[in-house]
């Protein structure tokens, strides 16, 4: 598998800056969630103080791990992919990328603090104030030069199908974060400034970012790792080359759509709300497409799931990917939505999708990569990610299932009646009753913190060239003769 | 590699191990990754299409469709805004067959109904559960500051109609109706040294437990605070001067508790409910609450 290199070299120097930065936001990810997930069972962490309290370390959390995390993986597997795919070394050079790498972290800082300082725009996944917003729209340019650049100079007579769909979250975020930040700034020298949009208006355009966000982020940026690192590892061809094409422009047709689902039964006009509904039920099948084109690419190689702990990571997040596709659709339907909506259901949804399908895909692509970049001759231990994998899989099946549990006893709880009308529970009877559950899902996190930190000791020890004395993981009988 | 079971079926499945993937594959490769060109499978393009039916079907019988000045209604004739007006007001109508007694009835007669004191106890405990036991708790069991609504104890009074006007009209609220009362700082305006607060703090103590008190306390006492809170500290509604005579306090039973008090009291507010809930809901509150505790 060795292919034609290109005439100058790759640089790799600057995926291995936002892998080590990846790794570390993503740690401060997770240690923020565990901690609010504490704060929601147990209100005394909140410590009676401005900056530790739930609303200001939330988007702390949410922040750190989509586009921190999830944004570092993002850029640097693109950087890495888009120039091995199409021969050719970064448009703009070391320094240029290097912009946009610094760029990024300095975005991250900026709103990271905003936050714990109480400036916000208030608006969720998009609540950084006006200066980091203009500072994030430089970067993502830059990003974007860089990006286009290297697919213009290749050398490959083809753009292959990752390229494409991160183009398309490159490209998409732009539009997404320019068109709901349009804000008039109070002064000049002040942080505070207005949004552009009002009412329900303001609610749409927000949520036509907010769901966008999940769908080109969280969705199309991870397909191009799939497309890359799945059939990397698995060392098999791609399983459909028509699907790809058929699934990515239906993908992108109907993702941009479906946001008023997020605005059922609210005073979004009636319109909107069936439009948003509809487009969510078709795109069920464009986006399993992806998951039949991720798992079919594994088909006649399955042995290698027993032998590669990190190839088990890059497939289960694809079934994941499938379960939570199939789930958004579902909860979009207005008489689910009229139940699930405002519950821990959507809590469970939101995190099935980024704990099993973003972090896996990510710690999949990460372990492959550090070996690489580093230039060692395999992980420290194949038996730790290994470990990682049960440890992080049984952390999300506890979270998502008692979110299940509470969100959907939250909804039956609150439209309860007896038999003469009178509403059967208050608000904080429902409160009550989810603790339990509230104290099952922060043991979930707990469980994949601690799967993430076995991690960074793996990669610790790689990057230091270590390898473990360790039983390898046997093949299946049999298998071995295939070669 | 001999497993090959994603190679498509209609082309020649070459065994060719020096050209593996030549007439399988694409024909092209990025960095070692090639392409099969397999159909799409059958059931997801039909499931699909069933999607993108169901969705055309969905969108012609529900409102779908914006145009500049309008929209498209849907063939159903379907409007959330006409389904929650509709519903709210066939369950008013529903509700009118118990709410009507009820709002012509006074407070005793709905007491004495038992069928319209079910409903008004229901109604009343919904209604509590939402407005009042953020700060009286669930049950109307108090806490510091909120007086506990089980006991017998009642500042302003525990008859129906009592509890039915504060409820109304709320504590020192605003409201002109309003109970009001101020009990002064003898502390921080000088009227009592801060020996002697210690002193009538004491006889408070002694009195609430029931045993005589230091003699200098309980001169202090008759002079200063008897007049409101009685002379045996049985206290008087009539001012909202709580009883003193038992050991329920409001702020607190400890000597520096009672001692902040005295030096520079607290006055606690509860809105006005009366522009916020309807007459007949604080009727049904008023029922409920009374027959919480020992209702007067």
């Amino acid at each position: 598998m060795t292919a034609i290199r290109s005439a100058e070299p790759y640089l790799e120097d600057i995926v291995k800056k936002f892998t080590v930065a990846a790794v570390a936001w993503g740690i401060v990810g997770f240690l923020a969630g565990v901690f609010i997930a504490f704060q929601l069972a147990f209100p005394v962490l909140n410590l009676d103080l401005p900056w530790t309290t739930f609303g200001r370390l939330r988007p702390v959390h949410t922040s750190a791990v989509i586009f921190a995390f999830g944004g570092n993986v993002l850029i640097g597997t693109s950087f890495y992919v888009v120039q091995r795919t199409c021969r050719a070394s970064l448009f703009g050079g070391e320094p240029l990328a290097r912009f946009v790498f610094w760029g990024y972290q300095l975005f991250i800082v900026m709103a990271a603090l905003g936050y714990v300082m109480g400036i916000t725009q208030s608006k969720e996944y998009a609540e950084p104030e006006w200066f980091v917003d203009l500072w994030l729209t430089v970067v993502w340019v830059a990003y974007l030069a860089v990006f286009v650049g290297t697919i213009l100079k290749r050398t490959e007579p083809h753009i292959y199908v990752a390229n494409w769909f991160y183009l398309a979250f490159i490209v998409t975020i732009a539009l997404l974060h320019i068109g709901n930040n349009l804000a008039l700034p109070v002064s000049v020298f002040g942080a505070k400034s207005y949004t552009a949009y009002s009412g329900v208006q303001d609610a749409m355009t927000q949520w036509w970012y907010g769901h966008n966000a999940v769908g080109f982020f969280l969705t199309a940026g991870f397909l191009a790792i799939m497309y890359y690192f799945v059939p990397k590892r698995a060392e098999r061809p791609v399983y459909s080359y028509r699907l790809s094409i058929v699934h990515f422009w239906a993908l992108i047709f109907l993702y941009i759509w479906a946001g008023p689902h997020h605005l059922h039964y609210t005073a979004l006009p009636d319109w909107a709300q069936t439009l948003g509904m509809v487009f969510s039920v078709m795109l069920w099948m464009p986006s399993w497409g992806g998951m039949i084109n991720g798992i079919m690419t594994l088909s006649g190689a399955w042995e290698k799931l027993r032998t590669d702990p990190v190839l088990r990571f890059l497939v289960t997040s694809v079934a994941f990917y499938g379960m939570s596709t199939f789930e958004g659709p579902l909860m979009s339907i207005k008489a689910v939505n009229s139940l699930s909506h405002y519950t821990d259901w959507t809590i469970g949804h939101v995190h099935s999708g980024a704990l099993g399908w973003v972090a896996f895909i990510s710690f999949g692509a990460l372990y492959h990569l550090v070996p690489v970049l580093w230039k060692r001759p395999g992980l420290y231990s194949l038996r730790l990610v290994g470990t990682h994998f049960w440890i992080a899989t049984i952390g999300i099946v506890l979270y998502i299932t008692a979110m299940w549990i509470s969100g959907i006893m939250q909804g039956l709880m609150w439209r309860a009646y007896d038999e003469w009308g009178f509403l059967q529970y208050s608000f904080i009877e429902t409160v009550e009753a989810m603790h339990p559950y509230y104290v099952l899902r922060a043991l979930g996190g707990v469980l994949f913190l601690a799967g993430a930190a076995i991690m960074v000791y793996n990669m610790i020890r790689t990057v230091r060239g270590d390898v473990r004395d360790e039983r390898p993981f046997e093949a299946a009988p049999g298998a071995v003769a295939a070669e | 590699m001999t497993e090959d079971k994603n190679a498509p079926k209609d082309k020649v499945a070459a065994k060719d191990e020096k050209a593996p993937r030549a007439p399988k594959t694409m024909g092209h490769e990025w960095d070692g990754i090639a392409e099969y060109n397999n159909p799409l499978p059958r059931w997801w393009v039909l499931v699909f299409m069933v999607c993108i039916a169901w969705a055309v079907g969905y969108m012609v019988v529900m409102p779908s469709v914006p145009g500049v000045k309008d929209f498209f209604g849907g063939t159903a004739g379907f409007s959330s805004r006409a389904g929650v007006r509709d519903v709210l007001a066939e369950t008013a109508t529903q509700r009118q067959e118990w709410l009507k007694p009820m709002a012509d009835a006074p407070l005793d007669e709905i007491v004495a109904n038992p069928a319209l004191r079910q409903m008004a106890m229901r109604g009343g405990e919904v209604i509590f559960k939402e407005n009042c036991a953020a700060c009286h708790m669930v049950g109307g069991a108090g806490t510091k500051g909120y007086p506990a609504l089980v006991d017998d104890e009642w500042i302003w009074g525990g008859s129906l109609t009592e509890i039915q006007q504060t409820i109304r009209h709320g504590i020192r609220s605003g409201d002109p109706l309003a109970r009001t009362a101020e009990m002064p700082a003898f502390g921080r305006d000088g009227l009592l040294t801060r020996a002697e607060i210690g002193q009538v703090a004491d006889f408070v103590l002694a009195m609430a437990a029931g045993k005589p008190g230091p003699a200098a306390g309980q001169a202090l006492y008759q002079a200063n605070c008897a007049v409101c809170h009685g002379e045996k500290g049985e206290g008087m509604k009539e001012t909202g001067a709580p009883a003193l005579d038992n050991r329920i306090w409001l702020y607190g039973g400890s000597r520096a508790e009672v001692m902040a008090q005295i030096s520079v009291p607290r006055h606690g507010v509860m809105p006005n409910w009366g522009g916020r809930l309807s007459d007949v809901e604080i009727k049904q509150l008023s029922v409920y609450v009374h027959s919480l505790g020992g209702g007067q």
